[in-house]
């Protein structure tokens, strides 16, 4: 056997939950265009709609990810930031203009980041994970009673100026056209900036380094001289800052209300589809589960309840965890986490 | 073995230091004194307490008795950040790089403490952020030079052989460029090529920035050959402390490695 060929068949073993995924990913996709009675412009829509979804995830997994690259910590209060930053952007802007009220956001968050590290992280750093998990579960709950508290629990909106209406596009290639939202093609840009942003700043700048170096080994970054409590603030909060954009995001797409907490459930299978550790795997995992659970719902329910007489729907509610939970069988550490191997 | 530099007065001194884990006493009332611009080596055999009383310098354990004054300034309760701040570098045992991160990169983290422009400037890499960046990655290629690992700059750490990663674990530590540098068991694990390799170096960084070294080795041959003065301690207690020659000839010493007839 020729050398390539052999590296071929052993990426081939070592990868074969990935390729498995894959191949049932676009087989998913193409499924519902190969029957012929799904009209393409239908279909286009379902999966921009999956897109748009996905992109949001992608923004609380990111959360997740950097704080857990970078104080091993696993923050379950990430959803709970990204309502208690919405509601912030919400309310303030009814008195000013919304940017105004964003840029106050993005101060409030890193005051919650220095708050969190003096009252939370410092003194109990060296204790187990679980301890710092049930911290971060406090700080959870601590977030969305204290956001009511402060901002009120009605539903409030976020209104960007920027027009809702669907506009029809590209009525030449599809039939009918597909209907797009200006405002999603506008989150979606927004969101790419974002984290091409944070690459920069963790592969470009000093700060950056440091902040990776942490994330690595946090024993040696310290005896070097990084001043670990710093990087956590300033992880916490860039974290805050994902936060916010998801939460304006969602906010000006379906209103800031107490459910936007629940958003960092469905970033859970997320991160553990794409790796703990890996920013791509936060952004790409998102996308795929984003347009996954949306295909799942939309095509896959109806043949459901053709094929053995089902109820359909709700599919959209549990695709994630299945897909996570196969992951953690085949792939426990994800599609692009760091693998570990302990010496025994 | 004869030096260029001239040894200096004690920058570093450890007095009745005493450190215990529970019931485990790790050291008991350890003294020594490490001049400037000597090469101090602190051997024994396995679980004498060499580590610890690394760890101890550096802030990683802090002594429930006795002082360690550095540069003339007791410090108790001082953590390995500030250690490092006040010029203590270290490598460790069990190697702690940055696994993920290049040759590059790993050295440029050691620079840390020197960069003094804020993140604002450094995010758009404007005016006196670049000049910085610019000058310590002057700083990190003389040393990569030094090291002669050149050809392995942009390479992930942890994809390099053993006994270059130890390599850059040293660069590391220079990088900082300390007043004390505390290595330890530069060579352990290495084979007889590498050790030489290592040997030269440490020497090398001794003789010509003139660093203050301490070192922890458990293999006695190499250390007699490369330091100023030896401690040797023993279940955590000092039995020795001198000169190469004088810690070879002592009883306690030869009875401590090779074991004593019950």
């Amino acid at each position: 056997m020729c050398p390539l060929a052999s590296w071929k068949t052993e990426m081939l073993k070592r990868n074969w939950p990935v390729v498995a995924l894959i191949a049932l990913l676009v087989a998913g996709l193409v499924a519902p265009l190969a029957t012929g009675e799904t009209p393409a412009g239908f279909y286009a829509e379902v999966l921009l709609g999956g897109l748009m979804t996905g992109v949001l995830y992608s923004l609380v997994a990111l959360g997740f990810v950097l704080i857990f690259k970078a104080s091993g910590v696993f923050n379950f209060a990430q959803g709970a930031m990204v309502l208690f930053a919405a509601l912030s952007v919400a309310r303030m802007a009814e008195v000013m203009p919304w940017w105004i009220a964003a840029a106050l956001a993005v101060g409030i968050m890193v005051a919650l980041a220095w708050l969190i590290e003096r009252l939370v992280l410092r003194p109990l750093v060296n204790q187990e994970a679980i301890a710092l998990l049930m911290a971060t579960l406090g700080v959870t709950y601590f977030l969305d009673g204290f956001g009511q508290t402060v901002w009120g629990s009605d539903i409030y909106e976020i209104n960007l100026g920027i027009a809702k209406e669907p506009v029809m596009v590209l009525e030449n290639l599809f039939q009918g056209g597909i209907l797009v939202n200006k405002e999603d093609f506008v989150a979606a840009v927004a969101a790419g900036v974002l984290v091409a942003l944070l690459a920069l700043f963790f592969q470009k700048t000093p700060t950056g380094r440091a902040l990776r170096a942490v994330a690595d080994d946090h024993q040696a970054a310290q005896s070097i001289g990084i001043p670990l409590n710093r990087i956590w603030v300033i992880v916490w909060s860039v974290a805050g800052v994902v936060a916010l954009v998801a939460g304006v995001i969602w906010g000006s797409k379906l209103g800031v209300q107490f459910s936007i907490s629940q958003v960092a459930l469905k970033a859970l299978p997320v991160v553990i589809l794409g790796g703990f550790t890996s920013v791509p795997g936060a952004i790409i995992g998102g996308l795929i589960i984003g347009v996954g659970e949306k295909m799942a719902e939309v095509f896959l329910g109806p043949v459901l309840v053709k094929a053995f007489d089902l109820a359909g729907g709700g599919i959209e509610n549990w695709f994630a965890y299945m897909l996570a939970l196969l992951f953690l069988l085949v792939r426990p550490e994800g599609l692009f986490g760091e693998k570990h191997i302990d010496r025994v | 073995m004869q030096h260029a530099r001239k040894i200096g007065a004690p920058i570093l001194t450890v007095e009745g230091v005493s450190l215990a884990f529970g019931g485990v006493r790790a050291l008991q009332n350890v003294s020594f004194d490490v001049r400037e611009h000597e090469m101090r080596a602190i051997i024994g055999p396995n679980g004498a307490g060499k580590s610890s009383m690394l760890n101890v310098i550096n802030g990683v354990y802090h002594p429930q008795e006795g002082t360690v004054t550095f540069d003339g300034k007791v410090r108790h309760e001082q953590d390995p950040h500030e250690a490092a701040a006040r010029g203590i570098a270290r490598t460790f045992q069990s190697l702690a790089l940055f696994k993920g991160m290049s040759v590059l990169d790993n050295l440029m983290t050691g620079r840390n403490l020197k960069m003094r422009t804020n993140l604002v400037l450094q995010a758009v890499r404007l005016g006196p952020a670049l000049r910085e960046e610019i000058e310590h990655r002057a700083a990190v290629e003389r040393i990569i030079d030094f090291l002669e690992i050149q050809a392995h700059r942009k390479t992930p750490v942890g994809r390099l052989p053993y006994g270059l990663q130890k390599r850059v674990d040293l660069g590391r530590a220079l990088a900082m460029e300390p007043r004390v540098l505390l290595l330890d068991e530069p060579m352990a694990g290495m084979n007889v090529e590498e050790k030489q390799d290592m040997c030269r170096f440490i020497l090398d960084v001794n003789d010509q920035f003139g660093t203050t070294i301490v070192l922890i080795e458990h293999d006695m041959g190499v250390v007699m050959d490369i330091s100023d003065r030896v401690v040797v301690l023993d279940y955590g207690r000092k039995i020795a402390d001198g000169t190469p020659d004088e810690v070879r000839s002592n009883q306690a010493v030869i009875d401590a490695y090779l074991g004593v007839a019950h």
